[in-house]
């Protein structure tokens, strides 16, 4: 504490009062300068409820340094009355003294003294009247004693334009005994030692109080990234719903498994140089199952299965072309196959989330690569009211029912699972959405590059909330 | 999804009612098309090249309506007409007819062998009489284009050619032959050039260029005679001017040539099945005989029409919904299916029309059967599947791991698994050659070349790029990498990695191998040379000399350590030491 002995002083002077004063008379009666007061005040406050301390504030005339030089030298027109001789002045000495001009003209307008413009030695002043009374100084002097009341707002108005009173806004407190009311203040530790705490001394002290305005210290840890946050759950949807993992740890494809199998005809636009990334080396893939592949080839350029078919020229040449995979449908086509293969039929549910690649144009909210979100289901029997139904379960989970905007979903068509041997009867649904636009929905993020890769400022991070979906 | 837009006024004219801006996108809701904009001429030019070009453009309301990718019978006003009349009962679907030429003898339309390897097929047909105003004869253009931009990719697959039939003779010739050899003089233009000029002037047609690709390099272009040598058209660039159609045109003769005839056979279908309309006897196409090399003749129009029976209860069991095959049957037919109950159980007989060559199998009569009964009529289930869920076993790891390196205070990055080769190669001191990337054969630019073989580029640009927060940076990854390998059918495989970085004023080595310490203590791998891992010197040109180890894990390298080479981190745009780890997670599943 600054001045413990004067904050003592305070609790002194407010013990023997039993209402309260204000802190400007306790400066005035110890005779220090108010701010003092002021800060003992405040350091009074923060030992606890000592004493309370009521902020007013409250106005009073006060004289100005030429003010308080009138009190004492009289009024600058006084000044000049009493400087004129009975034989007069001349004007140009008169002006040389230090209230000349201003006291001259307010004399002449008082008509204590006149000027003799013809006088035979130059233009000279003389009094009119044998005395004056100095009523600017009498009211001066009355606002130095505090009688203030005495002038009428006029006249203290008249003598603020003269800059001779200035009126004056004064904060102060209005202090009262507190709660815990005493005369002694005792030392305040800043914080709790393990020796107080051996010792006990713990017990007779006074802490001081901590600011509770401030922020804490950061803890040192690690983040994990937006984008993985709302993955893991999307995962946990997925898991809560009974859905299996898909492995799609394999971002190169063959256009067989990406294009041929799912139907996808070899000249559809998709399958151009300017949407998917082609590899040149490995540039092509082998190893198909060669009679699944055969009844791919028949179906898209024959038919069968009750299909008409696309009835094109179906190159092998096109379904060997490596690829990056354009979508995870790719793993699902691999998955129904292998599910297939397995001799009798058991439904399943897939998920998978994982990255596929675009040779897109880029934008603002399209990257070359993103991760796809998808749902399979494959049973006998299911309908488009299940998915319908599914879908709806899925968006309920993530809290927004909008959001079924930024998806796809569908039912596979007969041509797709025919061939792999999936048996009639069993109908597959399925979704795909993108990971990235929900997360940046959900975070508020309008750039996909201000999210995802390299250039990502790790601040966002670092600063990014945990990821509740439904909330 | 193409868009189609069509005049608002225009549209209801031809529906016989006006609708409200809501209205009309329900009924698009419910016909499964959706209501993109509303728009105009001026506005669109006025959002494109600003108000000052746009002082004079119409400001006639045009409707922006997405058709899905395979309904080209909706590509245009009379289409899109046609589809919501029967859908919404006021007409019923009109049959179109191939008819014979008056005088019993079709035009001919000779295929001759030069044409083979090129662009072998054609298909041709006869509009006869038909009435054009400026509104039909500007929508039988854009039909065109529309096609040409859609099914006909780009006119690689099928080229559609329109001619005033008077202005022409048959029969028609349609060959190849040495672009020196070609003369005439094409659509709007005043002079006669060869074909070898004319690709040159095309060049720089804004339109026209995309398509020359698509025969420029051949010896020989495909081009279309009349009996008198009068070219028709060089497809797929363009026609004649000479048999261009106008206003006052009454016989349009359309020919389509096509590398897919099943596609050309759709397009011309399409074309007249659209505009027979405005013909004298509507709905009726003059045939024309195509003659092959080989000597075959066919007679097109297609205009086939096709029959599937489908029994009532496979629609309700797929659709998930109980109508009687009566109603199924009503619904079809308002879909352009035209549908009956035969009478045996509960079997439809559905009949499919040439415009509706997206149903190639009965799902798509399902899902039209579906779309009529209204998507949001169907009630929601849950379907009964009854399965356990399993996390795939490397993913789980993966999740496991990523909040345990958290916990030690590192950040997670998430990088580009696409990178130039330089990234993975020069950059680190490497060459391209020595690597088992897989290479990229058609990357836009080099950031796209090579699939990553390694996570540490992608950190160090993402510790590059946030040089200014305070130091130290302590990031991670644990991601796939793609490494070419010949036991795969794609000749590739992803690996599951874990990289690690720490920059600061200090390498920081001790850090790093702190936190592969803490990851083998977390995977359960005890320190020890036989029964666990440990580290060895190594040396590697990412790394400076003398600061780098091998880790070893159960005898076998898994990965490694060290302080980054000041080249490395120099090439990386990076000031500071800084040590990283790269683990190899998949033999601790």
């Amino acid at each position: 504490m600054a001045d413990a002995g004067l904050a003592e002083s305070v609790l002194e002077r407010l013990e023997k009062l039993d209402c309260g004063v204000d802190s400007q008379d306790v400066a005035s009666v110890l005779s220090v300068d108010h701010q003092a007061i002021v800060g003992a005040v405040k350091s009074l406050q923060s030992l606890g409820e000592l004493i309370s301390a009521e902020q007013r504030s409250s106005k009073h005339w006060e004289l100005t340094a030429e003010g308080k030089e009138i009190v004492e030298q009289g009024s600058h027109e006084a000044r000049v009355f009493n400087a004129i001789p009975t034989e007069g002045l001349s004007q140009t000495d008169l002006m040389k003294l230090p209230s000349g001009k201003v006291g001259f003209s307010k004399a002449m307008s008082n008509k204590w003294i006149r000027l003799d413009k013809g006088h035979e030695s130059g233009p000279r002043v003389f009094r009119m009247v044998e005395s004056i009374e100095d009523t600017v100084q009498d009211k001066l002097v009355q606002v130095q004693k505090g009688l203030t009341g005495k002038l009428d707002e006029k006249e203290k108005n008249e003598l603020k334009k003269r800059k001779l009173l200035s009126e004056v806004t004064v904060k102060s407190y209005w202090l009262t005994k507190g709660p815990s009311f005493s005369t002694t203040v005792t030392k305040q530790e800043t914080d709790l030692t393990a020796e107080m705490i051996a010792s006990g001394t713990w017990r007779d002290k006074k802490f001081k109080p901590y600011n509770f305005e401030a922020l804490g210290v950061p803890p040192e840890c690690g983040h994990l990234h937006p984008l993985m946050k709302v993955r893991t759950q999307f995962r946990q949807i997925f898991l809560e719903m009974g859905f299996t993992e898909m492995p799609t740890n394999n971002f190169i494809e063959s256009s067989f498994w990406n294009f041929d199998s799912l139907f996808q005809p070899q000249q559809h636009p998709a399958r151009d140089q300017h949407d998917t990334f082609f590899l040149s080396d490995p540039a092509v893939a082998k190893d198909f199952p060669m009679d699944y592949l055969e009844r791919v080839k028949k179906v898209h350029s024959e038919g069968g299965y009750g299909s008409q078919g696309y009835k094109y020229d179906w190159k092998l040449e096109e379904a060997q072309k490596n690829l990056l995979r354009t979508h995870t449908t790719a793993v699902s086509a691999r998955m129904l196959y292998k599910l297939a293969q397995q001799g009798k039929f058991t439904p399943v549910k897939y998920f998978s989330i994982d990255r596929v690649f675009r040779n897109e144009t880029l934008d603002a909210t399209h990257l070359a690569e993103f991760h796809q979100i998808e749902g399979v289901v494959a049973d006998y029997g299911l309908t488009l009211g299940d998915l319908m139904g599914v879908l709806h379960q899925f968006f309920t989970k993530l809290g927004l029912k909008k959001w079924v905007e930024v998806g796809n979903s569908g039912v596979f068509r007969p041509e797709m699972l025919l061939p792999m041997g999936i048996p009639e009867g069993v109908s597959v649904i399925a979704w795909g959405l993108s990971l990235e636009r929900p997360t940046m929905i959900k975070y508020g993020i309008n750039n996909i590059r201000e999210l995802v890769g390299h250039k990502v400022n790790l601040q966002m991070v670092y600063d990014s909330p945990i990821c509740r979906l439904d909330s | 999804m193409p868009t189609v837009s069509v005049k608002r006024d225009l549209l209801f004219q031809a529906l016989g009612k006006k609708y409200t801006d809501e209205e009309f996108d329900e009924l698009c809701f419910e016909f499964g098309l959706e209501l993109d904009e509303i728009t105009s001429e001026k506005d669109i030019i006025s959002r494109e090249q600003g108000d000052v070009r746009a002082a004079g453009a119409s400001d006639v309301v045009l409707y922006k309506i997405d058709v899905p990718a395979n309904r080209y019978d909706l590509l245009c006003l009379e289409g899109l007409v046609r589809g919501l009349q029967v859908f919404k009962q006021k007409i019923e679907a009109p049959y179109y007819r191939r008819v014979g030429a008056t005088d019993g003898k079709p035009q001919r339309f000779i295929i001759t062998q030069e044409t083979a390897v090129l662009r072998p097929h054609a298909v041709a047909a006869v509009l006869r009489n038909i009435t054009f105003t400026q509104e039909r004869y500007d929508s039988f253009i854009e039909l065109q284009e529309k096609l040409h931009q859609n099914i006909c990719r780009k006119r690689s697959l099928v080229a559609i050619g329109t001619h005033d039939l008077d202005t022409i003779s048959g029969p028609f010739t349609y060959t190849a032959k040495a672009p020196d050899d070609i003369c005439f003089k094409p659509l709007n233009q005043k002079e006669e050039s060869t074909a070898t000029e004319l690709m040159r002037l095309y060049k720089n047609d804004s339109h026209l260029r995309h398509y020359l690709h698509i025969i420029e390099d051949e010896p020989h272009y495909p081009i279309i005679y009349d009996s008198n040598g009068v070219v028709l058209s060089m497809p797929p660039i363009i026609n004649g001017d000479h048999s261009k159609i106008s206003l006052k045109t009454k016989n349009v003769f359309i020919e389509c040539t096509a590398t897919d005839l099943t596609k050309a056979k759709i397009v011309l279908d399409m074309m007249v099945t659209m505009f027979s309309e405005y013909c004298a006897k509507p709905f009726t196409v003059e045939e024309v005989e195509v003659v092959c090399p080989d000597g075959s003749t066919c007679l097109y129009p297609d205009l086939a029409y096709r029959k599937e029976l489908i029994s009532g209860d496979t629609i309700n069991q797929k659709v998930g919904i109980k109508e009687s095959a009566e109603s199924l049957a009503r619904l079809l037919t308002r879909m352009c299916l035209k549908a009956e109950v035969t009478g045996k159980a509960d079997e439809i007989e559905v009949e499919i029309p040439p415009t509706r060559s997206d149903v190639i199998h009965a799902c798509d009569i399902m899902e039209d059967a579906a779309m009529a009964y209204g998507f949001n009529n169907i009630a929601r289930t849950k379907p009964k599947t009854y399965t356990i869920a399993n996390q795939l076993p490397l993913n789980k790891l993966s999740e496991l791991l990523r909040l345990e390196l958290a916990a030690a205070g590192f950040t997670e990055a998430l990088t580009f698994a696409l990178c130039s080769q330089e990234d993975i190669a020069d950059k680190l001191g490497k060459k391209i050659s020595d690597s088992r990337a897989v290479h990229i054969s058609n990357p836009k630019t080099a950031e796209f070349q090579v699939a990553r073989t390694t996570l540490l580029p992608g950190l160090l640009k993402t510790l590059a790029a946030n040089r200014k927060l305070p130091l130290p940076l302590k990031l991670f990854e644990i991601s796939d990498v793609v490494l070419k390998d010949d036991t795969t059918d794609v000749g590739a495989r992803n690996n599951r990695r874990l990289c690690a970085v720490f920059y600061n004023k200090i390498p920081g080595f001790e850090v790093i191998h702190g936190l592969l310490d803490r990851v083998m203590q977390l995977l359960d791998v005890k320190p020890s040379r036989d029964q666990g891992y440990y580290i060895q010197a190594a040396s590697d040109s990412i790394f400076f000399p003398g600061r780098c180890a091998e880790i070893i894990s159960h005898g076998k390298s898994v990965g490694c350590l060290g302080v980054l080479h000041p080249d490395v981190i120099n090439r990386f745009e990076l000031t500071m030491p800084c040590s990283a780890l790269d683990l190899d997670i998949e033999p601790f599943l």
